[in-house]
């Protein structure tokens, strides 16, 4: 790491590589500097926003959604070929449809995070609501259990180690989807820096922008990750 | 009066090709603290024989009672224990034990109590607070047996409740489960295919035939013992000539002279010396 940051600095110094596209490491730590911490703060805490709340919203609708299928056969087998060609669809194909049904701005920026996960999650919850293990279904219908109980007592928390792995997916989605939206319409967070950054052909803008959402993405997956662990650790997953 | 009266049931399922009559006119009944084997051919009905009494399949014609009353729908008089523990892994031991009364909506003080006292009576108290994957294949079994007497069925049917268990172990916890029922004083149904175990854990053996199933002989056994304990009634003399008596009933002779005839051949050119 040190000796790459070190090896483009030379680079850029002795003009092996053109700084000008590439940037150069003294010129982005330059940057961040002249940003002045408030700026930068606010176009990090935008996106982050923007992230959690498409990120929530997709995984808070997935699971609803995937629960009602669940329940009912019939709804899953009417809605099943629509939903896998929906999963297949990229998303952002829908950008423009989004930015006109919510209005261009944070509205259609979280929607869009939103629709980027909330396919996945559904598909993927459903078919671990379906897995769940036979067996502890059959003893739970032995008590007498209702279908809101072996729903509640079995396959939820069955599914718990499910529905992380399906939120670690859908928080780089949901900051995908942030991003592309940002790209798209906005007048603040990171996407929208990348942006002007490269309209205004200033790359060291573009490097920090990316290096920050670089460190942005690393501590979200890492958050969701330290949730699981407390999570397992509190129902003995794995233990 | 009988704790279960099972009369005159019978069970036909429709398939394109007809009807397909599995039971045929079953009856038998059991009083209180008896434990009856249940043997016959395999596919012959046995297990939808348990889920009728069970409540959780409606017979063609007949009836169960359950202490006086005629079942219809899941009985919460009755305890089922399956082949497999089912144990949830992410409850603790204590909390697995819970588990039916809290499906039944009877978790109160006494009921926590009384599961309580139960693990502390088979020695799992010390791993109440556990995760089930911290346990033994054997002490799963017991506490899967826990959960279902927690809830104070009046008679417990147990489903080939064994027969995933390695044979040592299976050995043990066929030691250890009939001692809690014998205990509890538990009336007790077990569907088994292994004639022995038919044998040394059963008041007595009901044997059925191949479908339609009917009820070929209700056969008492009666060890001379002072503490009947499963293992002990393996080395009993008697032991083996019910083992006979029921493979002769169940009609397994024919299929065991062809099975040892075939083995006999295969197995002629090894055993033969060379000349």
């Amino acid at each position: 790491m040190a000796a790459f940051l070190l090896a483009w600095e030379v680079a850029a110094e002795r003009e092996w590589i053109d700084s000008f596209i590439f940037s150069q490491p003294s010129r982005i730590l330059h940057t961040y500097l002249s940003m002045g911490q408030n700026d930068l703060w606010y176009h990090i805490r935008v996106t982050v926003g923007e992230t959690l709340a498409g990120f929530l919203l997709g995984a808070a609708a997935g699971v609803l959604l995937a629960i009602l299928l669940w329940w009912s056969p019939f709804v899953a087998k009417v809605s099943e070929p629509y939903l896998v060609v929906l999963n297949s669809l990229p998303k952002i194909a829908l950008g423009p449809v989004i930015i006109i049904l919510a209005g261009a701005g944070t509205r259609a920026i979280v929607f869009m995070a939103l629709a980027i996960s909330l396919v996945v999650t559904v598909l993927e919850m459903l078919s671990g609501f379906r897995d769940t293990d036979a067996g502890a279904l059959r003893m739970a219908h032995t008590f007498g259990a209702t279908k809101g109980q072996i729903f509640r007592k079995v396959v939820l928390p069955y599914n718990i180690p499910t529905l992380f792995d399906s939120l670690k997916v859908n928080i780089g989605l949901s900051l995908v989807g942030v991003i592309a939206g940002e790209f798209l319409v906005s007048r603040a967070g990171l996407g929208y820096l990348i942006v002007y950054g490269g309209q205004v052909f200033r790359m060291d803008l573009v490097m920090a922008s990316v290096i920050i959402l670089a460190v942005v993405a690393a501590l979200l997956y890492e958050s969701v990750a330290l949730t699981q662990k407390l999570v397992n650790r509190r129902f003995g997953h794995g233990a | 009066m009988a704790v279960l009266s099972v009369e005159g049931i019978r069970k036909a399922y429709q398939t394109p090709q007809g009807e397909t009559v599995a039971l045929q006119d079953i009856s038998f009944s059991m009083e209180k603290g008896d434990f009856y084997s249940l043997v016959g051919p395999s596919g012959c009905g046995k297990s939808t024989l348990l889920s009728i009494i069970a409540g959780t399949l409606t017979p063609t014609a007949g009836r169960v009672q359950v202490a006086g009353q005629t079942v219809s729908g899941p009985c919460p008089h009755i305890g089922y224990m399956l082949q497999q523990d089912n144990l949830l892994e992410w409850r603790t031991v204590r909390q697995n034990v819970l588990f039916g009364l809290e499906i039944r909506r009877r978790l109160t003080p006494e009921t926590r109590a009384h599961a309580d006292r139960l693990l502390e009576t088979y020695g799992l108290s010390e791993f109440a607070d556990r995760h089930p994957s911290q346990l033994s294949g054997g002490m799963r079994q017991r506490v899967a047996l826990i959960r279902t007497l927690a809830v104070e069925p009046d008679i417990l049917l147990l489903d080939e409740a064994f027969s995933a268990l390695d044979y040592q172990t299976r050995l043990a916890v066929t030691e250890d489960v009939y001692r809690i029922i014998r205990q509890e004083q538990v009336t007790a149904l077990m569907v088994t295919h292994d004639i022995p175990e038919s044998i040394c854990m059963g008041d007595k053996v009901l044997i059925l035939s191949g479908r339609p199933a009917v009820i070929r002989e209700e056969l008492p056994i009666r060890f001379d013992l002072a503490e009947r304990t499963p293992l002990r009634c393996r080395a009993c003399p008697e032991f083996g000539s019910y083992f006979n008596h029921i493979w002769k009933e169940l009609g397994m002779y024919e299929a065991h002279d062809s099975a040892s005839s075939l083995q006999g051949e295969s197995a002629l050119p090894a055993t033969e010396p060379t000349p």
